[in-house]
């Protein structure tokens, strides 16, 4: 398949899942390495390369029923370099990287895996809501069936020998991408950020780094990676998660207790917005399509489901908006086409509101 | 066990391995503040790794300057804080050793074991983690769980000396 195909379809972790409301998607991460073999940072072309070779292999021999997608990054167009990473299937460092470096994916892209990044393999599995076991299950399936194949650098003491030693143990990073709007519209979320923080977790906006609140979104990994089993460190995210989300929810039932108006107010200014403007950048975007996604849980916006705006959360980015046009678009016209999407979205009508 | 550059009494010890001999570095408080490494708050790698670049002669030359395996030298490393290969981690072991437990507080791996790994790594990592349970009981003041949890380990080393002569 194309990667115009990955844009008619909605990933498999945009499904329904538990906590689907506070809850985006749970994710988890393996960083692995070959034996005896230079790490791809400081390894020469022909390694790197040696490298793809062994992946494809493992992949090829691998007895299963799921298909995967597979791409090398020096085949891509930038375009469709930053496609896979606004999809979160690739980091922004393997979309820099080229000679040997690539993505396989499985069709529904709920698993994929990174080579030749920071380590040789970085296996990720996505899942929709709060479910971190299963994302691990799906994770570790697939490293059981790799490892097969490959054999990996291990050691008894330090357990996954990584790059960076900030992942050497089990390799794992969990993650859990939250929607927010309840502790930031009452201006509660700082404390909640600082008090995860303190315990051995990372908090970031849910958009990469230096996005910290756009559209209300966060993620909250592990940090630490070795001493603790794999179940040890997703039972602990799982627990303070849990805690987050009972906050969140405990600001939302007071926000509309005391300032129902406002929250009112709130979600209908968004939808309004979304609904008429015939231009729009991405954070105003993010933001407002945040207030809708409040309303949807709130049961303010029978009409719409969840699950769509959480797929036009990925498809306003521009990569999308430029595969989806066939062409380069300037920011302006991305900000035309971003506004033209969303009103089709929401009444079908591509005109609508700009004023003919 | 006293520190290397003084009579003092060490806090901070260290392993490296230098032409594929494991050595030590035992430093005091005093010597381990002098080359950065705080013994009494977590720091990040980066300032463990510059500090430990003002380290004295003394162990400076114990060290060998890069990776016989894949050729990272030690300044390379401690400029980019990454690892060229699985063996850096024999050849770095000196810093790696308190960035790794400072991040992780922790030195053990408990967690998964590839399956092409022998019967001995399985039983090492069975240990460390019996071990982690009667540090946190003894902890607790669980004595009752600590004796249990104590026979088990031996239960286990038993089994591992008899599959090993069984081996042999």
């Amino acid at each position: 398949m194309t990667l115009d195909g990955l844009l008619e379809r909605h990933g498999g972790w945009l499904e329904s899942g538990p906590e689907e409301g506070p809850v985006i998607s749970s994710r988890v991460r393996l960083a692995r390495n070959l034996s005896d073999t230079t790490f791809p940072g400081w390894a020469s072309k022909e390694v790197r390369d040696r490298v793809w070779n062994e992946v494809v292999q493992a992949f090829d021999s691998m007895e299963t029923d799921t298909e995967f997608l597979r791409w090398r990054m020096d085949e891509l167009k930038t375009l469709e370099r930053e496609l896979l990473f606004e999809r979160h299937l690739i980091s922004a460092e393997l979309a820099e990287r080229k000679s040997g470096s690539g993505l396989f994916v499985s069709e529904d892209e709920c698993r994929a895996v990174m080579v030749n990044e920071e380590d040789h393999i970085r296996l990720q599995s996505l899942q929709p809501g709060l479910n971190l076991q299963k994302a691990l299950d799906g994770a570790e399936a697939l490293d059981d069936d790799l490892e097969k194949t490959l054999t990996y650098a291990f050691s008894s003491k330090l357990g996954y020998l990584t790059a960076c030693p900030s992942n050497v143990g089990t390799g794992m990073r969990a993650s859990v991408m939250l929607h927010l709007p309840g502790l930031c519209l009452t201006e509660e979320i700082k404390p909640v950020i600082n008090a995860v923080s303190k315990i051995g977790l990372a908090v970031r906006g849910m958009w990469g780094e230096g996005s910290e609140a756009a559209g209300h979104m966060f993620q909250i990994s592990n940090q630490i990676t070795l001493g603790k089993t794999e179940v040890e460190i997703i039972s602990h995210l799982d627990q303070i998660v849990l805690e987050v989300i009972e906050h969140e929810k405990n600001a939302r039932l007071r926000l509309m207790e005391s300032q129902q108006i406002r929250v009112h107010d709130h979600i209908g200014r968004a939808y309004g917005i979304l609904a008429h403007a015939a231009m729009m950048n991405s954070n105003e975007a993010l933001d407002l399509l945040s207030g809708l996604r409040l309303g949807i849980d709130l049961g303010l916006m029978p009409e719409i489901a969840r699950r769509d705006i959480d797929q036009l959360l990925i498809r306003i980015q521009p990569a999308h908006l430029q595969k989806a046009a066939g062409s380069m678009l300037s920011p302006e016209e991305r900000d035309i086409k971003r506004a033209q999407l969303i009103r089709l979205f929401l009444d079908g009508s591509p005109d609508n509101g700009n004023g003919h | 066990m006293k520190c290397d550059l003084c009579d003092k009494e060490a806090v901070v010890h260290l392993t490296q391995v230098v032409n594929g001999e494991m050595k030590e570095v035992h430093l005091c408080e005093e010597h381990a503040k002098e080359q950065g490494i705080d013994i009494h708050s977590p720091i990040s790698i980066t300032d463990i790794l510059m500090g430990l670049g003002e380290a004295k002669q003394g162990i400076e030359h114990q060290l060998s300057p890069s990776c016989p395996r894949c050729g990272m030298a030690r300044e390379e490393f401690r400029r980019s804080g990454r690892l060229g290969c699985p063996d850096c981690y024999n050849t770095f072991m000196a810093e790696l050793a308190v960035a790794i437990k400072a991040m992780h507080h922790s030195s053990q791996h408990v967690g998964k074991i590839p399956a092409r790994e022998g019967l001995q790594t399985r039983i090492k990592s069975q240990i460390a983690r019996f071990q982690k349970e009667l540090d946190a009981a003894i902890a607790r003041e669980d004595y009752e769980k600590a004796a249990e949890i104590r026979d088990r380990i031996s239960e286990v080393r038993t089994q591992a000396e008899e599959q090993e002569g069984g081996d042999a």
